[in-house]
């Protein structure tokens, strides 16, 4: 018996605009270009609920109806959720209906989309309360058992803590330099641990969909429902699950409909139905169903990115660690106040596509086509993200010396 | 085709080189020829005489060695980067029989000479340098019969401030570009518009960076403004011809914006040119005198080149039309200085790791400089990462394209 766990990660970054210098003080709208480029949030969004959202809601939905073993897992940063809300309501309703199904399990994640988790803990539980709270009022989902992390971030201290916050999984790159000769269609405990389980990504079947799907050039193509499926049957006995975990927006997006991804994806189930022994599990399913194999040791950050699997594209370089570092340090001042504005402001610059934006990793190869960004250069990103920044730091003085004035004249007035 | 196929033999027609004339189109040549020695090639190398190689004894030490580089000289009176009323001046001014024609008469002239000296010569490619020199390459070709290169540095437009063209170099421009079988341009930027102002079919346009050289630089040994520096200020600095193509009234009119921001900053203009006068005017117009620095009314080279870059924070290349522009990458190979340049320059398109605008977005010129002042890490990793990105622009590459092109146009030359 091997059973499928795919999960779909869903996420948009609010993102900054062209703020230049001389907004600094005068304008506290970071996020509201509405140029219709690639800058504009309410634009992407309402392109990407065209070309990927809605399609690919309908066909699951379509899935969902046609067969009643079929069942996935999906994962929405907060930031996306919000967008939704205010330009696609359209698109939160397809979500809604396809988690009313009750065949589709919603993760656990951090509302902003972020890695706070390396930067201040507790800021990073605070924003998973705050995801947790927002999956409940739009889902009516009570507390997600499994834990997904940005970028699927993963380590020893992240599995510790997401044990100790409850929850029974959590998912990983299931890659090799961690696994040696194990295979990932198992499941593990992190180190040290017997209670949480970790779900480790099968990238090699789930990368030949994210990314090589397309790829005129690749031996795989074209790729039809009936070949994957055989490609997914021969790991049979191989393990318990095969977990496909990739970025929602493959569908339509990355992956263009004229590839044939629609038809790909609606055909899928069926194909891999054909087999008696293979089906569909969620990912609490699937950890409550099998039994962890072995340990998992990751002490340094494992992430699902590059031939690298690590954090060097959001974190490689000095502009992005400066950046970061810039923004957390103004942590403990932004919660003193208590400014609602103040502080979610601060929590959307948290989101890690502003700092993978500023990326110059593969920048000499030639290859930027490896890394999309909305802005021209990484230096362009940096820049509006520092002049945001700084006027971030603008209001946080004059709040600060607002509040100070107002204590004055109360001390003066008890005078 | 001689004994060796695979070896071109290259007339090559040029009008400069270095010491000589320290304009880019010596320097270009000098750099080209140079990496092509290294090339299965047989190079002739045509020159006016009074920089011919016999006179120029830089030039004689560096080929000394390089048996398959050869160069002759013709006698004229003309000279690179040279306009009509220029070349009016310099005849009045000098008694040189050289001089005695019109300056078209004198280019015409020139090719005449070029294409005696080309007959009965074993030639299979013509490459003409600059509009200058592609008269005598449309006559060589009419006498030898083989394929001409024509090689764009700069047109006729670039020198008008992107909008205008003297007429009289348009029209040999345009001839030379239409008789050429390829045309070469120093970038995409001067690949459009010899498209698009001289109505060259694309197909013909090829597009070979320049490289850069990396000479040992002139040590910085401080200079003045480094007093400047350990008092709290910033140095952005524009060094360049002062002309109307380079933009530096941009470059001005930014600063203006930039001390709003961040006063403590001072903008070196330094260079030579015929908008000297015009731009201390807009300095005292804008309020901003004392702030500026001008070093201008002479050629800038040596220690002072090598002070002002190692003071800079930041080099500034505000071009309204450039078709290349070389200043950016010596900036960070011999100073480390990060640079922001105007995306209307060739260079723009072999540097990512460079700040661009708009030469006319001077908000956003403003902008740019004030976070590389303001934000230590930007400028370092624009520095960083910039001269790394340096190193990488060689006239190596540019030979191994024109190599590439020879053997192609060559070989469909042959079977047409």
């Amino acid at each position: 018996m091997m059973t499928i766990c795919p999960y779909f990660h869903v996420h948009q970054p609010f993102r900054i605009k062209k703020y230049r210098i001389f907004n600094i003080g005068v304008d506290h709208d970071y996020f509201n270009d509405a140029s219709g480029t690639d800058l504009d949030n309410k634009f992407i969004m309402e392109k990407v609920a065209e070309k990927s959202y809605l399609p690919t809601t309908s066909v699951l939905q379509e899935l969902l109806d046609r067969h009643p073993e079929f069942r996935f897992a999906l994962s929405f940063s907060g930031v996306v959720l919000e967008q939704m809300e205010e330009y696609a309501p359209n698109v939160l309703e397809a979500f809604q209906k396809l988690v009313a199904s009750g065949r589709v399990e919603l993760l656990a994640d951090t509302y902003h989309h972020s890695l706070a988790f390396f930067y201040s803990e507790r800021e990073f539980g605070r924003q998973v309360a705050q995801h947790r709270r927002m999956i409940k009022r739009l889902f009516n989902v009570e507390d997600p058992k499994v834990f997904r992390h940005t970028e699927l971030c993963y380590n020893n201290d992240l599995a510790n803590w997401a044990e100790r916050a409850g929850y029974i999984g959590i998912m990983a790159e299931g890659w090799d330099p961690v696994l040696g000769w194990r295979s990932p269609n198992y499941l593990y405990h992190p180190t040290g641990h017997n209670k949480i389980k970790v779900l480790l990504k099968n990238y090699r079947l789930s990368d030949d969909i994210a990314f090589r799907f397309g790829q005129k050039g690749w031996a795989g193509w074209p790729l039809s429902a009936e070949k994957y499926a055989q490609w997914v049957f021969s790991h049979n006995g191989d393990g318990n699950t095969i977990n496909l975990f990739m970025d929602f927006e493959t569908f339509g997006e990355h992956q263009w409909s004229d590839t044939g991804i629609f038809d790909f994806l609606r055909e899928l189930p069926n194909q891999l139905l054909q087999h008696p022994d293979v089906s569909f599990k969620t990912p609490t399913e699937t950890v409550e169903s099998y039994d962890a194999v072995g340990e998992i040791d990751v002490q340094g950050v494992l992430t699902w990115a590059d031939t690298e699997r690590d954090l060097t594209a959001w974190l490689g370089n000095n502009i992005q660690q400066t950046s970061i570092q810039a923004l957390y340090d103004l942590e403990e001042e932004i919660m003193r106040t208590g400014d609602k504005d103040l502080i979610n402001d601060w929590r959307k610059l948290q989101t890690s596509d502003h700092f993978y934006y500023m990326c110059t990793k593969w920048f000499n190869d030639g290859d930027v086509h490896a890394y999309f960004s909305p802005y021209d250069s990484p230096y362009d990103a940096h820049i509006a993200f520092m002049n945001a920044l700084n006027d971030l730091r603008f209001r946080l003085d004059t709040t600060q010396s607002g509040n100070k004035i107002i204590k004055t004249k109360r001390e003066a007035a008890h005078l | 085709m001689g004994e060796d196929s695979n070896k071109p033999k290259v007339f090559m027609l040029g009008w400069e080189f270095p010491p000589h004339n320290s304009g880019g189109l010596g320097v270009a040549c000098l750099g080209l020829t140079q990496a092509l020695a290294e090339h299965n090639i047989d190079l002739t190398f045509v020159l006016p005489k009074k920089i011919d190689v016999v006179r120029n004894k830089a030039l004689k030490i560096l080929f000394a060695n390089v048996p398959n580089i050869s160069f002759e000289g013709i006698d004229t009176g003309l000279a690179g980067y040279i306009s009509s009323s220029e070349y009016v001046l310099r005849r009045e001014e000098q008694d040189n029989p050289l001089y005695r024609r019109s300056l078209l008469e004198e280019v015409r002239r020139y090719g005449v000479l070029a294409a005696k000296l080309a007959l009965g010569r074993d030639i299979d490619i013509i490459h003409a340098h600059d509009w200058l020199s592609y008269p005598a390459g449309v006559a060589v070709k009419k006498v030898s019969g083989k394929p001409l290169i024509v090689h764009v540095h700069a047109t006729a437009f670039d020198h008008g401030g992107g909008e205008h063209a003297d007429p009289e170099i348009y029209r040999i421009e345009k001839e030379g570009m239409d008789a050429a079988d390829a045309v070469i341009t120093v970038s995409g930027f001067t690949k459009d518009i010899v498209v698009n102002k001289y109505g060259i079919d694309p197909n013909k346009v090829r597009v070979v960076h320049n490289g850069v050289f990396e000479a040992d630089p002139v040590k910085s040994n401080g200079g003045s403004l480094l007093k400047l520096k350990e008092a709290g200020n910033h140095i952005v600095l524009y060094l360049g011809r002062i002309a109307l193509m380079k933009g530096v009234d941009h470059f001005l009119n930014a600063a203006k914006r930039v001390l709003q921001y961040q006063p403590n900053t001072y903008f070196v203009i330094a260079g030579t040119g015929d908008m000297e006068g015009q731009l201390l005017r807009q300095a005292a117009d804008l309020g901003i005198s004392d702030k500026v620095l001008f070093h201008m009314g002479k050629y800038v080279g040596g220690q002072d080149r090598a002070d002002l870059l190692a003071a800079a924070d930041l080099f500034v290349m505000p071009s309204v039309s450039e078709p290349f522009g070389i200043v950016p990458l010596e900036a960070l190979l011999e100073a480390g200085t990060p640079v922001l340049i105007s995306k209307q320059s060739g260079v723009s398109e072999v540097m990512k790791h460079a700040l661009k605008v708009d030469f006319w977005d001077v908000d956003e010129m403003a902008n740019k400089i004030v976070a590389v002042l303001r934000n230590p890490s930007l400028h370092d990793q624009l520095s960083y990462m910039g001269v790394t990105e340096a190193h990488g622009v060689t006239w190596e590459k540019a030979a191994e394209k024109c190599m590439q092109i020879y053997h192609e146009i060559i070989s469909v030359f042959k079977h047409t």
